[in-house]
């Protein structure tokens, strides 16, 4: 079992609020945050790239960890929104940091790819060491932004998300998150992948039965990794869920009995980075909430594929 | 109380409004129903007729109109 470290993370300069999309849509501000809980999400510019996005995470998780980019024994980059199919931005994120020999994978996983990701890291760190886990998106590149495309133009945004996973706990260090990976269920079903795909460019999504199968998915898989661990919903300190929808976020929490309280929302101000939004929370909630842990912390995601799963992490 | 009548009143029981919609009308566009919505619908749906809706039959096409609900829930009690 490994721990996790440190998380980090980047957003673009450039805010987008729903006065800016409510008019290209066809849509007003009101409905788009009455919808989607979301206020306003974050652009990249026309210069940078996924893998510009995910370097920026990357160095503000290693230097949260304390750990240089040369102690790193592999790199996972989940992208669904990548700017190239291959090779993919993990080869460039590495070579940025340096490294010319470190094996850096991509995980090409829209929305659930970074808790893929997290979970890999966890059982290949007995081989690799330190394992950076970078989720990196663009989504900005990949809606429409006209009243044919307003269901997916509404949601997007860009930014990255990174996290640390270490054999070696690092609790010593008080800035170290100090949780250990104690389980992980991963979760596959291609017969709907139709639901929510990249074709050609852009983000194709039926956004209605993406929501019916993530409110039936979501709670079962963290009910049944909590259950094989001999844990319920209420004995979880924090969730952290990738940031899809706050209406999706809050049935969740009623799904399972849990205050709405103890999952961490950023999503009113970043919008849906897809598979980035999971460890931005993170990093977010880290840098919110510093005092040391006490409980369990589960992380959930649902995604392209369909991919859906949860992760769980114990105070070490 | 027929099926159908009992699928309208599971219906506006869900949506919260008292709306007759025609059968093949649908029902994200008459505004009874939206995603979230849904989920409640088709939850309420397995708890009235004491049917279990399995993942691979969750599609929001499945259940946008009466019809189509009535037709799935006659194949499911079948």
């Amino acid at each position: 079992m490994a721990y996790i470290r440190a998380f980090g993370s980047h957003l673009p300069a450039r805010r987008v609020g729903n006065d800016e999309l409510a008019s290209l849509v066809g849509a007003t501000p009101e409905w788009i945050l009455s919808v989607s809980g979301i206020e306003e999400r974050r652009y990249a510019a026309d210069e940078e790239t996924v893998a510009s996005l995910g370097l920026a995470a990357a160095q503000d998780c290693l230097a949260n960890a304390g750990v240089t980019s040369n102690q790193l024994g592999l790199i996972l980059v989940s992208s669904g929104s990548a700017d190239h199919l291959s090779p993919g931005p993990a080869s460039q994120i590495a070579a940025a940091l340096g490294l010319a020999s470190t094996p850096a994978l991509d995980i090409p996983v829209a929305s659930a790819g970074s808790l893929i990701a997290l979970a890999l890291a966890n059982d290949l760190a007995p081989r690799f060491g330190k394992v950076l886990v970078v989720g990196a998106e663009i989504m900005s590149r990949r809606i429409e932004r006209t009243p044919q495309g307003k269901d997916t133009a509404i949601l997007f945004g860009d930014g990255a998300g990174a996290c640390l996973v270490d054999l070696e706990s690092g609790c010593a260090d008080p800035q170290t998150v100090c949780l250990r990976i104690a389980d992980s269920l991963l979760l596959t079903d291609g017969s709907a992948a139709e639901i929510l795909k990249i074709e050609n460019g852009r983000i194709l999504m039926e956004g209605k039965t993406v929501i019916l199968q993530a409110y039936r998915k979501i709670p079962r898989a963290i009910h049944d990794l909590l259950a094989r661990n001999a844990l319920t919903p209420a004995d979880v300190q924090v969730f952290l869920l990738h940031q899809a929808n706050l209406n999706l976020i809050e049935r969740v929490a009623a799904g399972l009995k849990v205050p709405r309280e103890r999952f961490f929302v950023n999503i009113a101000r970043c919008g849906n980075t897809s598979s980035a939004s999971l460890l931005i929370a993170a990093a977010e909630w880290r840098r919110a909430h510093t005092a040391p842990l006490t409980g369990p912390v589960v992380f959930s995601a649902f995604g392209a594929g369909l991919n859906w799963g949860a992760l769980l992490a114990l105070p070490a | 109380m027929g099926q159908e009548a009992r699928i309208l009143k599971v219906l506006q029981r869900v949506s919260g409004k008292n709306l007759a919609p025609a059968a093949d009308e649908s029902l994200f566009v008459s505004g009874l129903l939206d995603s979230f919505a849904l989920t409640d619908f088709v939850a309420a749906l397995e708890e009235e007729f004491g049917v279990s809706i399995p993942d691979s039959d969750l599609s929001a096409r499945k259940f946008d109109t009466l019809e189509k609900v009535d037709s799935y829930i006659s194949a499911k009690s079948a």
